[in-house]
């Protein structure tokens, strides 16, 4: 499964390669509060098979030097280490640095546009953020809809009202934003996840699978931002074939009491507090697969 | 000098010398002495924690370790927990444990987290260690109630099985009772993840009857307050205790019992659990409150006065998880009342609110690190913050070793001057001179991470989102903090600069993770280039980054140290850097 690094070099260099696998296995965990800091002495020397530091100052001077514990020859290498002309070797970092920064500016942004998913109610949410681990959010709505549906068994709460209402005591009931379901498809040993929450039609949620799983060539040209934002558009007004019956698969979902059924034939807020997972299945399997 | 050494100190001795160093950094250091320590050392090595799966190969360490008894795996990365990781990205452990099975077949103890464990994994393990005890899955997925029915089922001494945050697709409820009548050796289980149908309750109770030694027990959301009785009856013997639904009816016999079953709980020190809590039942606690030492509130929701009235029951209280319906006020009652308090966390209740919910602001965390002198650990949440609260709690809490803020509104300024937050977290960085751990929030520029660089010595971790202004802030970082091991960095302006000139120190840690930030293509590729002991990565989900100018930006970087050189069971969507493999799969 490996081959490179310590692979070979038992003999010579072994105290590098034990140093090396020391520190890969080591007991830096941040987790455990008995835990100190500090790495032990590195001896790494840098661009081995790259002609070392002998070569060049063309990307080189990697010369790392013994880095101890707070050691006087700890040293890391700065920007002043790493000579400018070095640096403009590479296309773009430093010779067009006002354009690569507009660039960084429009990139980002755009970026940070395409990871904002529009809510229902229309405020923006990023994906990931606030960093809440997705253990929690289940258990946030799982929480939500247990409450509600009690609330719909009983005509009066059989719970304190305290409990209810101070989870909805702001008066709208904002359950959590994102819901990730499984998705897997015929012939694909690796299944995805995706944000339910996030879509908020069943074209939107068939597109985002084409898009995932069923892969057609990406229409680009290397001439940058217009034409991904052609192909963009081009994906977002082209016609689901996941719904329309024209593609070989089929999109279905396995419901609450554990049925598998065809995607589409209830309403999607109805389809969204009954789906457990997806699943694109191959037409051919899908025969006698009842549509509510 | 060497022989010397070999003569005076035959290899028992040195054996027996060694068997009482546990830490793995002493260990690591024993191995550098001389050749003949590093012989006697690796032979010796019981435990081996791996904090990057991809970063050494399982030959690797089994040729250097032959003797190993217990293993902890680490996978995804951190910011896996929050889905910036794409399914399927990696951390399968079926190699590992295939590896193993034929290598250490008296492995006893198996730790991962956020590793993807199927149920061949699962079933591997149960068949090939006869001597397994511990099973720890903490923040695992990919398998089902099979794989856990293979495991009770074959090991017939387990100690620990743990599954805590885990995504365990459920199948049949009956895999408990899958552990043999014989089975009486559970120390520790921790089932708090399985969905509602996943546990037969009797096959339960029959188990905590049979194992005296159950310490430790965390049921899952299914089972029902009253219900709970019955198993602290069977185990008053528990340290800790994670409860399920707690919430019914007010009936005052359910009520009575309960409260007598926890009072007969003499050693019960840590609760957790309660989901859907009724207020009412609470009082049942208390009886055990003053030997409370952990207490994880965390999906309860229950207001402020309920809160306080419990936590004022809690004179020892070591850590409290909850959410911010705490407010202020409970937070306030709880400095006053819990002078043993070393670690808070607070959750929001309402993370896409865009109003706060609740009266929860700085004025809480302020409170507390007033009145609780041995703070070190702060997981906080909320709305607004300001500069002067940030001092005051540095100020205050000298000993913080893990500061964890998230503003719920990226980008937020102090909320008094409209200033950024740097002053604030410069503070934190100084006075907290052993902070390990830190996650930054708020209005930021390159400021606060020249305070990091200047002052975090001892930082280990650091999470930074929608902060600083250009390539100096990462350089500050980069080239500052010396024990930097872990940076995860989201939508900030930083780019290739820094990145390019602080390339050694990218050996000297585990990892780094930046997405949605302006590192190029180029870039990318010239790091795989020049590091070979690094494994670049770069992640896209929507086309490859070859596909387009070198010097775009790419979506998501992961950067490793590895001596395995790049991996193999990379998906589609990420691409290695390293010129071995072939960009384009």
């Amino acid at each position: 499964m490996q081959g490179g690094g310590g692979g070979g070099s038992e003999s010579g260099s072994m105290s590098t390669v034990s140093r090396d696998e020391n520190m890969v296995v080591s007991s830096e965990d941040s987790s455990c509060p008995d835990e100190s800091g500090l790495e032990l002495g590195l001896g790494l020397s840098l661009g081995g098979g790259g002609g070392g530091g002998g070569g060049g100052r063309q990307g080189g001077g990697f010369k790392m030097h013994h880095v101890s514990k707070g050691g006087p020859y700890a040293r890391i290498l700065t920007a002043k280490d790493f000579p400018s002309s070095s640096l403009s070797s590479s296309s773009s970092s430093s010779s067009s640095s006002p354009s690569l920064s507009k660039a960084n500016v429009t990139a980002g942004t755009k970026r940070t546009a395409e990871s904002v998913a529009v809510a229902a109610n229309g405020s923006s949410q990023v994906v990931g953020w606030p960093p809440i681990r997705a253990y929690r959010m289940n258990s946030m709505v799982n929480q939500a809809k247990v409450l509600t549906m009690e609330n719909r068994k009983k005509e009066t709460s059989m719970v304190e009202n305290s409990s209810i209402g101070g989870y909805r005591n702001d008066g709208n009931t904002k359950l959590k934003k994102s819901t990730f379901v499984k998705v897997n498809m015929d012939g694909t040993p690796i299944g995805r996840k995706v944000d339910l929450n996030a879509h908020e039609s069943y074209e939107k949620l068939a597109k985002t699978l084409e898009d995932m799983f069923l892969e057609t060539a990406p229409s680009v040209n290397p001439s940058g931002s217009t034409a991904l934002q052609l192909d963009m558009l081009n994906r977002m007004t082209r016609h689901s074939k996941l719904l329309d019956g024209s593609s070989d698969f089929v999109l279905t979902y396995e419901d609450k009491e554990g049925d598998w059924m065809l995607v589409g034939d209830v309403p999607w807020e109805m389809f969204l507090t009954s789906v457990k997972r997806l699943r694109i299945m191959r037409k051919s399997e899908a025969t006698g697969l009842a549509p509510r | 000098m060497q022989k010397e050494m070999a003569y005076s100190f035959p290899d028992e001795v040195l054996k027996h010398v060694f068997s009482f160093i546990q830490s793995d950094k002493d260990r690591n250091a024993v191995s550098l002495v001389c050749k003949s320590w590093y012989e006697i050392e690796r032979w010796c090595r019981r435990k081996v924690f791996i904090g990057n799966c991809y970063a050494v190969s399982p030959r690797m360490v089994i040729r250097r370790f032959p003797e190993v008894r217990s293993i902890e795996l680490k996978g995804k990365p951190h910011f896996a927990d929050f889905n910036l990781v794409p399914d399927g990205w990696g951390g399968y452990v079926l190699q590992w444990i295939a590896e193993m099975a034929g290598a250490y077949p008296w492995l006893g103890e198996i730790r991962l987290k956020r590793m993807v464990v199927t149920d061949e994994s699962l079933e591997l393990i149960a068949k090939s260690f006869k001597n397994f005890k511990v099973l720890v899955l903490f923040s695992c997925e990919g398998f089902s109630t099979d794989g856990l029915a293979a495991i009770a089922a074959s090991c017939k001494n387990l100690r620990e099985l743990d599954l805590r945050e885990s995504e365990v697709d459920d199948l049949s409820g009956h895999w408990l009772a899958q552990f043999p009548e014989t089975c009486t050796s559970l120390v520790s289980l921790n089932i708090s993840c399985l969905g509602s149908d996943e546990v037969s309750f009797s096959a339960l109770e029959r188990l905590v009857d049979r194992c005296p030694n159950l310490r430790s027990l965390q049921l899952n959301r299914a089972v029902t307050l009253d219900k709970i009785a019955n198993i602290l009856r069977r185990a008053p013997q528990l340290v800790d205790f994670g409860t399920g639904n707690y919430a019914a009816e007010l009936q005052p016999d359910v009520f009575s019992n309960l409260a007598g079953a926890f009072s007969s709980c003499k050693e019960l020190k840590s609760l957790s659990g309660f989901w859907d809590v009724v207020p009412a039942y609470l009082p049942a606690l208390y009886s055990i409150c003053p030997r409370l030492t952990s207490l994880n509130l965390s999906y309860a929701t229950i207001q402020s006065p309920d809160l306080i009235k419990l936590v004022s029951h809690c004179p020892r209280l070591q850590r409290l998880l909850v959410l911010d319906y705490v407010e202020d006020s409970g937070l306030e009652e709880l400095a006053s009342s819990c002078k043993d308090l070393q670690e808070l966390r607070v959750f929001p209740s309402d993370p896409f609110g865009v109003e706060p919910n609740v009266s929860l602001t700085e004025q809480g965390l302020v409170a507390v690190s007033l009145g609780c002198p041995k703070l070190q650990s702060v997981l906080y949440f909320c709305r607004r913050m300001s500069n002067a609260a940030l001092v005051t709690i540095a100020q205050n809490c000298p000993n913080l070793t893990r500061f964890r803020l998230c503003i719920i509104e990226p980008k937020t300024p102090d909320y008094l001057t409209l200033d950024p937050l740097d002053a604030g977290f410069g503070a934190i960085v100084e006075h907290c001179k052993d902070l390990r751990r830190l996650s930054l929030s708020g209005l930021l520029t390159d400021h606060v991470f020249e305070y990091i660089g200047t002052y975090g010595k001892k930082l280990e971790m650091l999470s930074v989102a929608f902060a600083g202004d250009s390539d100096l802030g990462l350089h500050h970082v980069l080239s500052g903090c010396e024990s930097l091991r872990k940076l995860e960095i989201r939508d900030c302006p930083f780019g290739d600069k820094a990145l390019l000139a602080n390339a050694a120190k990218l050996e000297t840690m585990r990892s780094l993770w930046m997405s949605s930030c302006a590192v190029s293509f180029g870039a990318c590729k010239l790091l795989g280039q020049k590091m070979p002991k690094l494994n670049v990565e770069v992640i896209d989900e929507t086309e490859p980054p070859d596909s387009r100018p070198e010097s775009y930006p790419v979506d998501k970087l992961y950067i490793y140290r590895s001596v395995a050189g790049p991996r193999f069971d990379m998906p589609p969507f990420v691409w290695s850097m390293d010129e071995a493999v072939k960009i384009l799969h």
